[in-house]
């Protein structure tokens, strides 16, 4: 394997447990840094692509990484809210607990 | 070069793998805290000085933060201290699917023809990323922008108590 397909297969992992944490876990916090993880693995991916491809315009992975982040940042900010929001309604942020959408 | 990826990487995996399994909150957010400062370490190992900065600065100044305050407001007096089995099987089937996922992925990434350019490393500075954010992509700066702040403040309406009508406040 070379240095692109290393980094690739740690990316891969990464995505592994991040979806593994997101299915399993019953707390609604978890869940999302799951989902933060996942996002994680694919801009490892943009650096790695843009690293080690042949050569293309000379700042795009990055620039991709940037709106990524800025995308994943309001991600996160929103489900907290929503974590919060739900909290207030049910008294719990466990999901399987919190079934009923009716507030 | 390749042994401090490895490094980096097992760094990163474990500190994930330990927040995904463990039962305390707190114990877990700090372990992505971890995790995410390795991601900003292969950024460094990467060439991507720039972007192990944003990394640092949105995921472990930001984004834990604003898990820390979810977790210290949503504090619950019981914990799941004792799964029940339907837990256990669910995680025992996440798990299943998530290994099954990897296991594509790593195959697909295995048997992949993909070349490595002899050029390593094309240099970016951070004064031709700004060139190129305010010349090139200067449009997709602006819907980030809006994206942003309708976000931020959709979570603060979603956030904020409804119905706070104080019969004082009526003219």
């Amino acid at each position: 394997m070379n240095a692109l397909q290393l980094c690739l297969a740690f990316s891969s992992l990464l995505f592994a447990v991040g979806l593994a944490g997101a299915l399993a876990r019953s707390n609604a916090i978890i869940v999302l840094l799951g989902l933060e993880l996942m996002l994680n693995a694919a801009n490892i991916n943009f650096i790695a692509f843009w690293r080690f491809s042949p050569s293309s315009a000379p700042a795009t992975g990055v620039i991709f990484v940037l709106f990524s982040i800025a995308v994943a940042a309001a991600e996160a900010a929103v489900g907290m809210a929503l974590v919060i929001a739900i909290y207030r309604h049910q008294k719990t942020i466990r999901l399987p607990d919190a079934t009923d959408l009716k507030g | 070069m390749s042994a401090a990826l490895a490094i980096v990487a097992l760094a990163t995996l474990g500190s994930a793998a330990a927040a995904m399994l463990g039962r305390s909150l707190l114990r877990s957010i700090f372990m992505l805290a971890v995790s995410w400062a390795g991601v900003a370490a292969f950024y460094m190992w990467a060439g991507a000085q720039f972007v192990a900065f944003a990394q640092v600065l949105i995921y472990l100044g930001a984004i834990s933060m604003v898990a820390l305050f979810a977790v210290l407001l949503t504090r619950q007096s019981r914990d799941e201290a004792s799964p029940p089995p339907a837990a256990l099987r669910r995680a025992i089937l996440a798990v299943v699917a998530a290994a099954g996922v990897a296991a594509v992925l790593l195959w697909a990434v295995a048997h992949s023809p993909l070349a490595v350019s002899g050029s390593l490393a094309p240099a970016t500075s951070v004064r031709q990323l700004g060139f190129d954010l305010m010349g090139r992509h200067a449009a997709a700066l602006l819907v980030v922008g809006v994206l942003l702040t309708i976000a931020l403040l959709g979570a603060v309406v979603l956030a904020a108590d409804g119905a706070q009508e104080r019969p004082g406040d009526e003219p």
